[in-house]
């Protein structure tokens, strides 16, 4: 990290910390979910920027996530916080298992199998056998985590709204320090030479299909866990609220926020979460030809999107200053 | 036994909307070599338009025409005009441009004609053709559409100079560079035709699901899977592709895993399809040299 991005990282997460303080509660909520988008869309991005593997099923692997955390506090009263971490393991199993058969799809081909996935997926969770722990249809209500009694002993008064703000916060940033170190190596090295040239990739001796397989799974252990977050933060899971549309909402965010950056997750899921809520008031309609439009548009004019954005204006910046 | 026929029976019928809407997949990919996530929609909107022509007072068959010429001008267009600047861009581009499109159309559609079902008028009489009691007659004349549409789609592209340009390209778009073919508008002419293709399919769909911007959903993943198991390159094989999963998806439902998994069908079909036979029942197989 250079001296300049580590003021960057430092100021942003002084950031994050404030506002909580100085916002509604509802913004608040909002932002935890923006928290929430920004592991999923870094997992897809892990899969589909670094890797080169098309996903369009991901809402496919939130939904597991999602649901792994619903049950276990529902039916087996776990703590939520417990149930991350089984959530992760879960969709880091259901990613692997899923990449195997998608090592031998390419491009398009990788494309419809995961479309399909993500298309099938609310039919497979009102499964009336499973309807036992899913709740069918009806789906299931969560309770809403309180702030530890400790921060109250130390002084600290918070409501529900903020502590799991923090919670989310502390998770994004263990994720994505995580991630930079995956990417930032020999691993995501790897990635993006399998994704660049394949066939040169092997002669050099990576091992294309355990490389890709993993990130599958590594890719589909972000979202899920950004699923349970996400099914805590909301309160509530049902089959209907993990359509494809979900999924082609993280393809627009990845697309927004800028492929193959670890930065493009934050911007995406800030574009995500808060351009429906604006688009919503012209019509029903519109958030979803705006997301439209942007993909369009992006993939013309900026198709390094938000982040290639910001990281070009910054080295225009930093030579004008020089000179 | 009269119950498994009835399942085979209404499972043809719903294949028939497969067969015709895998039929226009299958005719983008015979040009383009791509597979347009957003045919589902192109079709449905077609639909409206239909819908809005007849509610205006205008004759079925007028209508129909009118709309099949309609989404051809309209498939040309995106050709054009959306699709043409990503042409040589990797997929991605590509998968993301459809996607797109499917949701610009989606919503724009929503927009236009609110979100409430509609109902849409079936050309072909109510009571059901030589007394069969299985199908209802407008099942019955959607798969006769769907087999008229294959037959013209067959001569077109075996006897006539413009069919045979066009198979040249999506074979050899150097070559067929070189001997004079314009390729771009050979690309433009396959958007029209599978536009236009997918436009019959709507409008033979919408009298069985009803009118609604999210009908295509389920189907066009039938589709898919149809064209897929079919052949993604060849249109006998998908309108085959497109009844085999028509009766598959009534059958399996009926007598083995239940009428919720329905889709689940298609996506085991789809991953089954890829992974053991990739060019499918039909298709040619491919080889690529390293």
């Amino acid at each position: 990290m250079t001296r300049r991005a580590t003021i960057g990282v430092v100021v942003l997460v002084a950031i994050a910390c404030v506002l909580p303080f100085v916002v509604s509660n509802y913004r608040t909520f909002q932002l935890t979910l923006v928290l929430v988008y920004a592991i999923a869309l870094l997992g897809l991005n892990i899969l589909t920027g670094y890797n080169g593997q098309i996903s369009l099923g991901h809402g496919a692997f939130y939904a597991i996530g999602a649901y792994s955390a619903a049950v276990l506090m529902d039916r087996f009263g776990a703590p939520y916080w417990a149930t991350l971490p089984a959530a992760g393991a879960v969709c880091l199993v259901a990613g692997f298992l899923f990449g195997l058969p998608a090592l031998r799809l390419e491009g398009l081909y990788l494309a419809l199998a995961t479309f399909a996935l993500g298309v099938s997926m609310p039919q497979l969770l009102k499964y009336h056998h499973l309807e036992k722990w899913t709740g069918g249809v009806q789906g299931i209500v969560i309770a809403k985590p309180e702030p530890p009694a400790f921060l109250g002993e130390a002084g600290l008064r918070m409501n529900s709204d903020q502590w799991l703000y923090f919670f989310a916060l502390a998770v994004a940033a263990l994720m994505f320090v995580l991630g930079w170190n995956l990417l930032r190596g020999r691993v995501g090295r790897a990635l993006i030479a399998i994704r660049d040239q394949h066939i040169a990739a092997e002669a050099m001796g990576i091992n294309s299909a355990l490389y890709k397989s993993l990130a599958f799974g590594v890719s589909a252990m972000y979202t899920g866990i950004a699923g349970a977050l996400g099914a805590i933060a909301v309160q509530y899971v049902a089959p209907d609220s993990f359509t494809i549309f979900l999924s082609l909402v993280f393809l627009v965010g990845i697309v927004v926020g800028g492929l193959a950056s670890i930065s493009g997750a934050l911007y995406g899921a800030l574009f995500i979460q808060f351009v429906p809520n604006v688009a919503d008031e012209i019509s029903k309609a519109a958030p979803w030809a705006i997301f439209g439009l942007f993909l369009i548009g992006f993939v013309y004019l900026m198709p390094a999107g938000v982040a290639g954005a910001v990281r070009t204006l910054l080295v225009r910046f930093t030579r004008k200053g020089a000179k | 036994m009269d119950a498994f026929i009835h399942q085979v029976l209404s499972g043809l019928a719903t294949g028939g909307i497969y067969a015709s809407l895998a039929l226009a997949l299958v005719m983008i990919y015979q040009v383009t070599r791509l597979v347009n996530f957003a045919q589902g929609e192109m079709a449905m909107f077609s639909t409206y338009i239909a819908w809005s022509l007849i509610n205006a007072g205008m004759g079925y068959w007028p209508a129909f025409l009118l709309t099949v010429l309609f989404a051809f001008a309209v498939g040309v267009v995106i050709e054009r005009v959306v699709i043409r600047p990503v042409e040589n861009a990797p997929v991605l581009a590509i998968v993301v441009v459809f996607i797109a499109l499917l949701v610009i159309l989606n919503s724009a559609t929503g927009w236009i004609y609110s979100y409430t079902i509609k109902t849409f008028p079936s050309p072909f009489p109510k009571e059901p053709l030589f007394g069969n009691k299985y199908m209802s007659s407008h099942e019955l004349g959607a798969i006769g559409v769907t087999l008229v549409v294959l037959v013209l789609l067959y001569v077109f592209f075996r006897f006539t100079p413009l069919g045979l340009a066009m198979r040249a390209v999506a074979q050899n778009p150097e070559s067929s560079r070189l001997v004079g073919i314009r390729v771009g508008w050979m690309l433009a002419l396959g958007w029209g035709l599978a536009a236009a293709v997918g436009a019959v399919a709507g409008m033979m769909i919408a009298p069985i699901v009803y009118l609604d911007p999210n009908m295509m959903g389920g189907i066009l993943l039938y589709a898919f899977a149809a064209a897929l198991l079919g052949g993604i390159d060849s249109p006998g094989g998908a309108v085959i592709g497109g009844f085999a999963v028509g009766v598959l998806e009534n059958v399996l439902g009926a007598y083995v895993i239940g009428n919720d998994l329905k889709l689940s069908v298609a996506l085991g079909l789809i991953i089954g399809v890829l992974l053991v036979r990739p060019s499918g029942l039909f298709g040619k197989v491919n080889v690529s040299r390293v």
